[in-house]
């Protein structure tokens, strides 16, 4: 009978149990040195670590010391920026004039220093405003999906439809202009870059079963999405930021370029280089040192962005 | 054991949406758990097998309440979680807690593993705040870790070790019942015993209640007392561990355990090799689940579906072959699969059945 073939050990002995020595950890000798850091020191010990972004952290320092510096006492200025001294004009650099003199005779050194003041409060604000909206927009979106997700991403992908300058200037129109204007529309103009990366992101972490254990544990969704998600999502989030500094500082000066941002005879970088392009070869220093203090700011806002990715990853940090 | 019933399962149902049409209409359904009912007594640990996408993980997700049944109750200690509020429910994930398969998804990588088990502490405000730290300390002894390893980040530790992390989490809210997804099978073999042996320590040391879930029948073998069988859906089989390994009655549970790779030549066995793949979950058979790759199909098999029936005190089988008969009378009562495949009862159709498959050599 063909039944009789299908011979079968006795179920007895089916499966091997996986017994084995149940010794557990392998024994390890606490490092006498493991001591509770805190999350700071953490990071710090991992973002010293990286020199090129030290480096620039001292020089984003030594800006805002000069920003802080010429505002509050502009007497340590070699010259008042403002001073208009046409017999002076187009005047080389110098160890009078450092950097040289623009049309009107003014002190191009002293008008940089001054124009740090603006570039660094245009890229901070500027950047705060997309950040808080942008990254809040994004988290419910992502967090949220469904209606909500389609209501809030349609909208941003409107905003980026129109090219960012344009809107920015679209922005000024409205407003009028100044520079507090110009900080609103800048920050304005980057919200949604803000809400597709954070939406992407979370849109990922949310999979992830420590997710899921949160929700078993009994976390709510805002201790959910503060103490799981957000944290995961930070890294893309600050170079994100670092380069949005760096992109609002580059919109200032364009839009100073332009002649919307800042009112003469207000020192802005951007300002500083649209007025100077007009004596391209007859005096290039006019251009030259205030393309410098734009370039040299924005790299190391770039560096610095680099430099926490990888220090508040603890993965990359070394012990 | 205590005989008291502690999650009582009734006719739960999950249909996950599996296509929809422009207008958001769902048109298709994937029917993941269908009609599963089982009881869990305290202390007991049951075990809860079946193929990738037989719907174990479901019922997992649903008694934690990651998932809402489609229909179906859920009761656990005599209160029904499926018609809790969300306020309700989440006050009582402190009884009932989760270990999840992968040990490297399951634990944040931005927080130490101290912060890690302390967060279930705080949570829910189980201990004043001095207290968690010395907790988090015990909780990290009782799994097998040392305390001083609680500043460091999951990354640092292997794989059994993560899913020790993932338990002491469990742990930190007393649960009473735990329900371990697959906790072992993305662990290698040396250390799936290890973990294993934990489990089964912690839960005399504390009195709990285990649902475990898992594919491997061994694993299964060595931390249950009672195991269910899954197939597409359904529960095919409960039994007690020894009268299911032993004297498996379902055919499917048979072809399981044929399967179990032996490592002593001496004991290897006849397959029973399964013909054609598992039918897709959105268009389920309307008979039994398994009667299309059954080699002991009575015909009835392929039109109404059997319901799970107590063959035997204790012994539930959903298979027409014993439909309200004692499969005392049905086979002979040895204990051998191959007695009772050669059986005459049995082999009534199952021979017919079994040499038109090919199955029988």
């Amino acid at each position: 009978m063909a039944a009789d073939s299908i011979a079968m050990q006795s179920p007895q002995d089916l499966g091997e149990d996986p017994q084995t020595d149940p010794s557990q950890t392998p024994p390890e000798v606490a490092p006498a040195d493991e001591k509770a850091d805190s999350l700071w020191r953490d990071f710090w010990y991992a973002f010293r670590g990286n020199k090129m972004a030290v480096v620039s952290l001292v020089l984003i320092g030594v800006l805002v010391v000069v920003a802080i510096v010429t505002a509050l006492f502009p007497s340590v200025l070699p010259y008042d920026p403002y001073q208009q001294d046409l017999s002076a004009s187009f005047q080389e650099p110098s160890l009078a004039h450092l950097c040289g003199t623009d049309q009107q005779g003014r002190d191009i050194f002293s008008r940089i220093l001054v124009g740090t003041q603006v570039s660094l409060t245009v890229g901070l604000l500027a950047v705060s405003i997309s950040l808080v909206v942008g990254v809040t927009l994004g988290a419910i979106a992502g967090y949220k999906g469904g209606v909500v997700d389609t209501i809030i991403m349609r909208c941003m992908d409107m905003m980026l439809a129109i090219p960012s300058i344009l809107l920015a200037i679209a922005f000024m129109a409205a407003l009028g202009k100044g520079i507090d204007k110009a900080v609103v529309a800048i920050g304005l103009v980057s919200i949604p870059e803000y809400a597709r990366i954070v939406r992407s992101q979370i849109l990922s972490v949310k999979e992830n079963d420590y997710v899921a254990a949160a929700r078993v544990i009994g976390d709510s969704d805002a201790a959910i999405i503060f103490r799981h998600v957000l944290p995961n999502v930070l890294p893309s989030i600050i170079v994100r930021a670092t380069l949005g500094i760096s992109g609002a500082i580059l919109d200032c000066a364009a839009l100073g370029f332009l002649g919307l941002g800042v009112q003469p005879p207000q020192a802005e970088w951007g300002d500083m280089l649209g007025r100077g392009r007009n004596f391209i070869f007859s005096a290039p220093y006019t251009m030259i040192f205030p393309g410098l203090a734009i370039t040299i700011t924005v790299l190391a806002f770039n560096l610095l962005g680099d430099g926490l990715r990888d220090a508040v990853d603890p993965k990359s940090r070394r012990r | 054991m205590d005989d008291e019933v502690l999650i009582d399962v009734q006719h739960l149902t999950k249909s996950f949406v599996a296509d929809s049409n422009f207008f958001g209409k769902p048109t298709s359904f994937v029917q993941a758990v269908d009609d599963v009912s089982f009881k869990i007594h305290r202390g007991e640990a049951f075990g809860l097998v079946g193929e990738s996408g037989c719907g174990k993980t479901t019922i997992g997700k649903m008694l934690v309440g990651l998932l809402t049944p489609t229909s179906g109750r859920i009761v656990y200690d005599g209160r029904d979680l499926t018609a809790m509020r969300p306020k309700e429910r989440r006050a009582l994930c402190s009884d009932i807690q989760l270990i999840f398969q992968d040990p490297y998804a399951s634990l944040n990588p931005r927080m130490t593993i101290g912060d890690i088990i302390a967060e279930p502490i705080k949570t829910n405000k189980l201990l004043p705040a001095e207290k968690v730290d010395p907790r988090v300390d015990e909780l990290l002894e009782c799994v097998g870790l040392a305390p001083y390893m609680r500043n460091r980040y999951p990354h640092e530790f292997s794989g059994g070790q993560r899913q020790r992390v993932g338990i002491a989490r469990a742990l930190a809210v007393n649960p009473k019942l735990i329900v371990c997804d697959e906790p072992v099978s993305a662990l290698d073999v040396s250390v799936q015993a290890q973990v294993l042996n934990l489990l089964d320590d912690l839960k005399d040391q504390f009195g709990l209640t285990y649902l475990f879930i898992a594919h491997g029948l061994n694993v299964v073998k060595h931390i249950s007392d009672r195991v269910g069988v899954m197939y597409l859906g359904k529960l095919m089989e409960v039994a007690d561990k020894s009268d299911l390994y032993h004297d498996p009655l379902c055919p499917y549970t048979q072809a399981l355990l044929s399967a179990i790779p032996s490592v002593d030549p001496k004991l290897r066995r006849k397959r029973i090799i399964l013909e054609g793949d598992v039918p897709s979950p959105i268009d389920p058979p309307a008979g039994c689940r398994f009667a299309s790759r059954c080699f002991a199909n009575v015909g009835a098999c392929d039109v109404t579906a059997p319901d799970l029936y107590e063959e035997l005190p204790g012994h539930w089988c959903a298979c027409h072959r014993y439909d309200g008969v004692n499969p005392e009378d049905v086979i002979d009562t040895s204990h051998e699969i191959s007695r009772i495949a050669a059986s005459p009862a049995y082999g009534r159709s199952a021979s017919e059945g079994a040499e038109a498959r090919g199955m029988a050599e």
